[in-house]
């Protein structure tokens, strides 16, 4: 039995397929502006490149911001679930994960059967987001790829004071005037970001072994610092990015064996 | 039974009522002057029986304010206050009411101008520093009620200093009225004020029966009478019409919300410009909001107050109410809701506006969580202002919630 999931995102859409509790494969492309052919697409380009066809598929269940919008899912459910899902799917002795996505992050808790006790997001602000390190990249003039591997070279990093995005970048601007270290300013950055979300993992309680996803997992710098103001270490893998879509997968599985 | 049908079936029939005894006591408000009646206006938690008894007409700037944003005009007056130069940090209820007194706003085209103002710090500083604004705008008296934060018991110093107050309140309106003050009218109040509150608090609790037949949205329109017309026959005759209706539904069965399956509580101000949006949202996951801390302020006091020594004992019962009390006893008194309503969790509103409100709410949700058990979900708004409320976020923390309130349920 094959199901998939659908994760559109504010800035990728992610799709996985699931054959009887086995991973096939996964897909990210750009979301774009319009979310409901993103799910189109994603979909269609998975399937393509694992060669199984459409009416093979048993359930689809959608998720993220742009769940509502993908019309041939067979349920739309939050994030949150279906991050907590993924990663005890990946590895079951997961307890907690910190999410940090394009315009949210998230810290959720799950218990010892992989189901969500509590959660926590940022509030109406982009701090200690996938947005907040693209403003500054932008501001830097460096890939967002790149900015991990450039902070971590980081003897001494800079100090960011402002918590907002738009206060924050003129700050920097600022330090980029003084010529303070590129790298300097990369690693307060990270650091900044990781102070805001590490108070979402406090407030829910995280302890370890959690897991890191989202786009900015591959982050190595964020993850780091992230690691530093939690005192533990974070576990991440190849998939943090798809692990929504192959949450959402798994739950769908369990949606078709259900009815 | 059609859609229609059965949504006509669970309409609360009195609410017409209730809309037709509001627009007459504002009607009777804005005509005070002409009718040699004065007006005062007081704090929602302020000693209000005595206006009742010396026949002043008692307006209420919150209650106002909470018709300013049920009717999505909060935006534009809160933004003209800002450009009066207040800060956008400032109580959404105190800017629109600032602005509206200069521009004669809102729906009703502002409230009608004040003979005197009763401010009462029970519920914030905030309404200090907004009461004294107003009594220069309109330059009118201003008294003071203050009501010293009781994080524990109620001390001998404390009493003292409150129930002097009384007798200067007293003063204050035989001063600006020109009147004696009548006593045994006062008693009448005092026991006309007792009798609401306790039918107040009945109407709550009918919410305790499964399914229930109103909820915490009905409970924040019903409210205005507690508020606005306590202490008057008026209040008490609409209560006990209330109940009536709300027991009928019981035997027959109706429920506010269609197959209701998950009980929640809410915390703080209502959001009053999302609230069909927010009670819609809940109602799609089968869950009601059974109960909320913010409307049993109104009869959360009773237990302090003596029907028959009703001036004495009214300045207890002002200062030891929800809000100027400790985190610790708010704590208390949620978690005897959520064993009285029997709820399956608790929605917290962090609201922008008040911080008296917000303020300790993460203490009090660790303690609740601790000692319940019962998932708590956290959401940012504001009661007035929606710059500071985002649709798409808070829904997607009300699906999740909503997901783990029936992961709870499905293994008990
Ligand atoms: S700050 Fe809170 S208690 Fe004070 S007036 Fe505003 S809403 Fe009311």
């Amino acid at each position: 039995m094959i199901c998939a999931g659908i994760d559109i995102g504010s800035i990728t859409a992610k799709a996985a397929l699931v054959r009887d509790q086995e991973l096939v494969d996964t897909l990210v492309i750009k979301t774009g502006y319009d979310h409901v052919k993103a799910g189109e697409r994603v979909f269609e380009q998975l399937l393509k490149k694992t060669g199984v066809g459409r009416e093979k598929v048993c359930a689809v269940v959608a998720t993220g911001y742009g769940r509502a919008s993908v019309g041939f899912a067979d349920k739309a459910m939050t994030e949150i679930l279906c991050h907590g899902t993924g990663a005890h799917f990946i590895d079951p002795a997961i307890r907690g994960i910190v999410d940090v996505g394009g315009q949210d992050s998230k810290a959720i808790r799950l218990d010892d059967t992989g189901q969500v006790t509590d959660f926590a997001m940022n509030d109406k602000c982009a701090a200690g987001t996938g947005r907040f390190l693209e403003v500054m990249a932008n501001a830097l003039d460096v890939e967002l790829a790149q900015m991990g591997e450039v902070g971590l070279q980081s003897q001494n990093p800079s100090k960011i004071s402002s918590i907002c995005t738009v206060f924050a970048e003129s700050e920097v601007i600022s330090m980029i005037a003084r010529q303070q270290k590129r790298e300097d300013i990369i690693a307060g950055i990270h650091d900044s970001a990781a102070a805001r979300v590490a108070i979402l993992a406090r407030k829910t309680k995280l302890a370890d072994p959690v897991m890191m996803t989202g786009g900015v997992a591959k982050n190595t710098g964020m993850r780091k610092a992230l690691e530093k103001h939690l005192g533990f270490e974070l576990t991440t893998g190849r998939l943090a990015q798809e692990n929504g879509a192959i949450g959402a997968a798994v739950l769908a599985s369990r949606l078709s064996v259900g009815s | 039974m059609s859609e229609e049908a059965s949504k006509e079936k669970r309409k609360i029939k009195s609410a017409k009522k209730m809309r037709d005894l509001m627009t007459t006591y504002y009607l009777d408000a804005l005509s005070a002057s002409q009718n040699n009646k004065k007006v005062a206006w007081i704090t929602s938690g302020g000693p209000v029986e005595p206006l009742v008894a010396m026949d002043i007409i008692p307006v209420y700037p919150e209650n106002h304010g909470a018709m300013i944003g049920s009717a999505k005009m909060g935006e534009d007056l809160c933004a003209k206050a800002e450009d009066m130069g207040y800060s956008a940090d400032l109580c959404s209820y105190a800017r629109s009411d600032i602005s509206c007194a200069v521009v004669k706003g809102g729906p009703i085209g502002g409230l009608p101008k004040p003979d005197m103002l009763i401010c009462c710090n029970n519920i914030c500083g905030t309404v200090l520093k907004w009461y004294e604004i107003q009594a220069r705008y309109f330059n009118v008296p201003l008294f003071i009620f203050d009501t010293p934060m009781c994080h524990t018991g109620y001390s001998r110093p404390v009493a003292d200093y409150v129930r002097a107050q009384v007798d200067e309140y007293i003063r204050f309106l035989e001063k600006v009225t020109g009147k004696p003050f009548d006593h045994d009218r006062m008693a009448q109040v005092g026991k006309l004020s007792m009798e609401g509150q306790r039918l107040w608090q009945k109407v709550l609790n009918t919410t305790r029966h499964k399914p229930s037949p109103m909820s915490a949205f009905d409970a924040f329109f019903f409210l205005a009478l507690i508020v606005t017309l306590r202490g008057t026959q008026v209040a008490v005759d609409f209560y006990k019409e209330l109940i009536q209706e709300m027991e009928d539904r019981i035997s027959e069965g109706i429920s506010i919300v269609p197959e209701e399956k998950y009980r929640l509580l809410w915390d703080n101000l209502p959001v009053w410009y999302q609230l069909k949006w927010l009670s819609n949202t809940f109602s799609a996951h089968q869950a009601c909001l059974v109960a909320d801390t913010y409307t049993s302020a109104w009869c959360g006091a009773i237990q302090y107050i003596d029907p028959d020594r009703f001036l004495d004992s009214m300045a207890e019962g002002y200062t030891r109410i929800y809000l100027n009390i400790g985190v610790d006893q708010m704590a208390e008194q949620v978690i005897q809701m959520v064993d009285v309503y029997d709820v399956d969790g608790f929605v917290m509103h962090s609201n922008r506006s008040c911080k008296p409100y917000s303020f300790g709410q993460m203490d009090i949700m660790n303690i609740v969580r601790e000692r319940t058990g019962i998932p708590v979900l956290m959401i940012e708004a504001d009661m007035v202002d929606p710059r500071n409320f985002s649709q798409s976020q808070v829904e997607t923390r009300i699906d999740a919630f909503m997901e783990i309130v029936k992961q709870g349920r499905d293994k008990h």
